[in-house]
This record gives C-alpha cells, structure tokens and sequence, in this order.
C-alpha cells in the first residue's frame, strides 16, 4: 500500500435529516479514506447510511439533509464546504457517480451519444464537434456494439445491462480520479454483473481510478475491493483488508453478516440470522453503540463512547468487546 | 414418487405489434389479422413434472420466460399450447378468468416477489390473509378469524402486526404476510417467485429458513423462480435453467451447480459471486440475448453468445437429452460429461 496522499478521505462525517417526525441521525462521525487507484467496497443493509454517505460526499443530499460535521477532502479541496460552482467543477470531472437505476438516472427524451456528448462538453475539454465522434468512442470502449447506431437510441431502447454501461460511459466520460459506483449492479443479472464489474475494474486499473464501490453483497464485494468499510445504522463498526475481514472479523456484525450470507459451502441450517433490527434513528437517547441493543456480545463498558482501536495492518474496529484478532472463522453463538 | 405438476409442451407466445391506437389497427388491418403478426416465444414447448413435497428452482436471466413459465402454471394468464396437470386435474383447459373461481385455485398458490407492492396498500395484513379464504374457502366469522391467525402465527407474525397496513411493516413481515397468504388455503404447490429479492441478508435467510420449515410441516411443493443461484442451491432439490423460453438444462441442485454441462450454466454458476474467493470463474458472455421474436427454429437459441458457437449450432436446434438424472440441450453436452470435476 501506497502513504501517499489519499484520494479521498472522508473524516468525521455527521448527517441529520429533519423530518416531520423528529430527526433522524442518518450518519454519525463516519470516517474512512480511498488511496489513488484503490477500490474498496461500503458493505451494510439497507438503511445504514450507504448511500447517505456518498450524496453527502458528491453534494447532492435531500435538501431535507444537513452536514452537522465532518470533512470530506479530494485533494485540498474540502468537498463539504465548497460552494457550489467548485462542487460543479469538480463533479463529472475529478469525481463520478454510477447510480443505482440507470433507467431512472439517464435523461429519458435525450439521446444516450448526446448525454455522454454533453459530459465531455462540459468536463472532458473536448470541442462541441468532435463531442458526438467521442461519446461513439465512449460507447465502444463501454463494449457496446454498433456504438454508432447505439448512440442515437434512447434510454428506453436499450436493455438495462446497456444502459448501465451508458451510466458507465458517463461516469468516465471526463476520466475522473475517483469514481463512486452505488449498487451498480443491483437490478441486473448476475452474467450481466460479472460483465459490468469486470468492465469498472479493468477501466479503474488502466486509468489509474479510485472507485468507492457501494453494495449490501457481501461476496461481490469481496471479490471486487480491496479494503471493505462496513456500515451499521450510520456507523463505521469494522474497516480492514478484504481478506482478513473474512477470515477474522473483529466487530460482531461483520461476524454475523458473514455468517448469514448464502455461499457455495453452507447448507440452510448452518446460515444464521441477525436477530434484531436497525435502532431507530430518530431516537433522543440512541446509545453510543448503535449495535449494542442487537449484540450478542454486549459488555458494561458499551455505554461509552465508541473506541476505534486500529491495528498494524490497519484493521480498524470499533468496538468494545470484539472479537480476538486470529481465531479461524466466524463465532458459532448467536443470541437468544 | 408420485407426480404433483406434470407440465407437457407449453408455449406462450404474444404477438407484438397488437395493442389500441390506429396505427396497430392498421398494422393488424393489413398484415392479414392477429394470427399473422410476428410473435414473442416467451415460452417454447416446455416439459418438466414437480413432484410431490419437492423443491424445484427455476433460474434463468430476467426476460427468459420465467414469470411467463410461473403465470402460466398458477393460470393467471392462458397457454398457447400444451398441457399443464395437476394430479389427474389438466388445468389449461379453462380459460384464466374462469379458473380464478374454480375449486383447484387453491391447490396452487403463488408468492409474489416484492410483498410491498402485491399486498393491496388498503389491506391490512388480516384483510390480505384472509382474502383467499373468503373467496375460495367460503370462510367467514369466527372460524375466518381463527383461521387468519393460526396461519399468521405459523409464518411467525406476531398477531398484534395483523391490524397493520403494509407501509407499516418492515420488508420481512410483508414477505411474511404473502407467505401467510398463499399458504392460507393449504395449496399442495406453492410457486414461489424470488421470495427474497427485495430483503437484506440477514432477514432473507430467516424467510428462506421459514419456508424450510413449512414445507416440512405441510408436504407442500416449491417451485422457486429466483436469479440468486446461492439461494437457489440452499433450497432446492432440482433445478430448471431457462434461456429465452427454452429448458437448456435441468437436474439435482447440487451435480448441475458443481458440474454444469450446458455452456450457458457454466457462465451463469462462473458468475456468482462467493465469499472466501477471489475474482471467480473468468467465463464471461459477451453480446446480447438474440431476439425471442419469430426466433429461427433451427439456430440454437444461445448461439451467438455461447463461446463454442459451433456450425452445427447454426442448423440444427439442440434437442433436451437425458444423461441420468439430468438433461441438456447442447450438442457438446458429452465433452462436459467427460470433464473430470474441477
């Protein structure tokens, strides 16, 4: 691993949401750094501040949202606090989003040459004329075929396995420096998703590209990142090295996580639940550790404020009773 | 082992080009009425039989027929041909309208894929529950109540959940109350279409380990559509691989995930992610699906995509052969066979 400068790093983040029914501490003090050309994966359920996190880093939260703290640095920029026309420049051009739906992200009445002709306009310093000639490159190296054709077609003509890769088209179109891809491949096959996943991959490697890869699969993120962050209800609980997250999870949801996602080795009986439910957020007297009320590991001293010890080879936990750092496998128990 | 489903060349074809507006009247009009239009194989001569208190897993990639396949079955919509039986019942015969009164509705029921969005929204989970046993049971009062909540309670909804509206339950309690619903008037086959697509791990393996247990206590059939071949294989004791409205391969759960023999297999089990392993199987599909509409029916349908591509493939539509227990439609289908086990 490289100490250079990180390419993003993320420290301290807080997000409130006010709603009608109180607010809803959606992130708490998050913090987590992406080096130059490293991929690593945000791993949580639904409801645990994924996505929250990367709108809040790309400035496009709910207006319902807002920064209590935190910093969010790319380069010397601090993304939080720029204003918006810094936010404009630096979007599509250091930093791209693939989003979760691509039928609902891409322009529906504009033709899919034309949206990624647009970015490059905009970003990519090319000419308005040689912008359609491009987005027809982009397509083709997108591995769409008859990308000529293609380009003139709309959204709704194309396949979703081909609309993401316009998505991808687009996200790239500028070469950003980090790209952030939530959930790009939920919604599609899984032939589909090896083919896109492959094709993020290889195109990160040669341009040199950090990628924030969200998604609630566990084993696609293992097999897609080199670091993995998880999230539970608006926190960081575990960040390690992918490998040694799976062979020794410190933080016991990581553990239970694990053993409750389906693999090519267990059998039904062997695959165990997480008993209990995401806290509600909107709670005045949420404790310190949001897990703590679900943890079958739960000791006196986590009603203090959470540690987050971080070992040599930078595996960071946050928790009061975890795990030991080398024993095989998972833990077996699990709570009454 | 007694046959529960017996289904014999079913197809389901839709004609494209149909719909209102006055330029498909036209299109009708001049082409020489319905019968001429081109039409979509969403189903093409299937065959496959379930039998009773058997899990069969139905996987395939998203427009390869298997929610045609499924509503078909459970006759939500009518076959173009074929027969489908349930024991010595031949169900294709009335039309679906029909059908939906008729005293074998309930012997098989379905559960939709994302509960939030089939549970009526001015249901509560009671009303939802209880909606099949009205209809097709003719229960009401007290044993109705009763009813609800003895099947509530097997799913593992607590009862006080019962006056609740489907916003107000959490993802696993909705996929409950659809379970709950279709199990209500104790079908003999329950046809289940990616039950767990819409939750989050942990509470997937609960819904799966429920199912599980259901099936133990009630003897009941599973046919499982799902694209997740590790849920697939937790559950399953066959599996059917679907490619553009054709069988292309099916067998034990197990021997077809570990030694798939039709190429289209091979890429999909390549292409599930697992955990404990780096990168996976690097068989990748390239292209796209070819076109379900008036296909050739003499091209196989996975040529183009499939990596052997072969000229006979390009003249001669593979046949479903058996080896075994198991059934592929490929014409290399001995090469893999000869293939030690990786």
């Amino acid at each position: 691993m490289t100490t250079a400068v990180p390419a993003l790093s993320v420290e301290g983040l807080s997000v409130d949401f006010r709603t009608r029914s109180g607010i809803v501490r959606a992130l708490d003090n998050v913090s987590f750094a992406v080096d130059k050309g490293e991929t690593i994966a945000l791993v949580g359920e639904s409801g645990s501040g994924k996505s929250v996190t990367a709108y809040a880093v790309m400035g496009i939260l709910d207006p319902a949202g807002k920064i209590t703290a935190g910093r969010a640095m790319l380069g010397g920029l601090d993304l939080l606090a720029a204003k918006p026309n810094q936010l404009a420049d630096v979007r599509g051009r250091e930093i791209a989003m693939i989003f979760q739906n691509p039928r609902t992200a891409l322009n529906p009445i504009r033709p899919v040459g034309r949206q990624i002709a647009d970015v490059l306009i905009r970003h990519g310093n090319v000419p308005r004329r040689d912008a359609p000639d491009q987005a027809i490159d982009m397509l083709r190296a997108v591995g769409i075929t008859d990308p000529a054709r293609r380009a003139k077609a709309y959204p709704f003509e194309m396949s979703g396995g081909m609309c993401q890769r316009v998505m991808i088209a687009i996200a790239l179109a500028a070469k950003p420096s980090l790209l952030i891809a939530d959930e790009p491949t939920t919604g599609l096959d899984v032939t589909t998703q090896a083919v896109i996943m492959d094709l993020v991959n290889d195109l990160a490697k040669e341009m040199g590209m950090a990628t924030i890869f969200i998604t609630h699969d566990l084993a696609l993120a293992g097999q897609r990142s080199a670091r993995i962050v998880v999230m539970h209800a608006g926190h960081v609980v575990e960040n390690a090295p992918t490998e040694e997250l799976f062979k020794h999870p410190r933080h016991p949801y990581t553990a239970e996580l694990i053993a409750a996602t389906p693999d090519a080795a267990a059998s039904l009986d062997e695959l165990a639940s997480i008993p209990g439910a995401l806290p509600d957020l909107r709670r005045t007297d949420l404790p310190p550790c949001r897990y703590s009320e679900r943890c079958p590991r739960k000791i006196d001293a986590c009603v203090q404020p959470l540690p987050r010890s971080t070992s040599a080879s930078g595996h960071m936990v946050a928790c009061w009773n975890p795990l030991p750092e080398r024993i095989a496998n998972a833990p077996t128990e699990s709570a009454a | 082992m007694t046959i529960l489903l017996d289904v014999a060349d079913v197809s389901k074809l839709f004609p494209v080009g149909g719909g209102p507006g006055p330029l498909a009247r036209f299109k009708r009009r001049y082409s020489g009425g319905p019968e001429k239009l081109p039409k979509v194989y969403a189903v093409d001569d299937v065959s496959f039989t379930i039998n009773k208190g058997e899990t069969v897993g139905l996987v395939g990639e998203s427009g390869c027929g298997k929610s045609t396949l499924v509503r078909a079955l459970t006759r939500l919509v009518d076959v173009s041909d074929g027969s489908i039986k349930l024991g010595s019942r031949e169900l294709s015969l009335k039309p679906s309208r029909v059908f939906a009164r008729d005293r074998d509705r309930a012997r098989i029921q379905m559960v939709f894929q994302d509960a939030g969005e089939s549970v009526n929204p001015r249901f509560t989970a009671f009303d939802a529950i209880a909606d099949p046993l009205r209809r097709l049971r003719k229960m009401h009062g007290k044993a109705l109540t009763e009813r609800v909540e003895i099947v509530a309670s097997q799913c593992g909804l607590p009862l006080p959940f019962l006056s609740r509206y489907p916003h107000q339950l959490s993802g696993g309690q909705r996929a409950r109350v659809g379970i709950a619903r279709a199990i209500a008037v104790e079908p003999e086959l329950l046809v289940l279409d990616e039950p767990t697509a819409a939750l989050d791990v942990s509470v997937q393996v609960v819904i799966l380990q429920l199912l599980q247990r259901l099936k133990k206590e009630f003897g009941m059939s599973y046919l499982f559509v799902s694209h997740d071949l590790s849920v697939v294989r937790l559950l399953c004791d066959r599996v059917l691989v679907m490619y553009l409205g054709k069988i292309v391969e099916s067998g034990p759960a197990a021997e077809v995930f570990e030694h798939p023999l039709h190429p289209y297999t091979q890429a999909l089990v390549a292409a599930v992610p697992r955990l404990h392993e780096n990168g996976g199987g690097r068989l990748r599909l390239t292209g796209e699906p070819r076109s379900p509409i008036d296909p050739d029916p003499n091209v196989c349908r996975f040529y183009g995509r499939c990596p052997l591509s072969a000229a006979m493939c390009k003249t001669t539509m593979p046949k479903l052969r058996s080896f075994g227990p198991r059934q592929v439609a490929c014409h290399f289908a001995e090469e893999f066979l000869l293939v030690p086990k990786a």
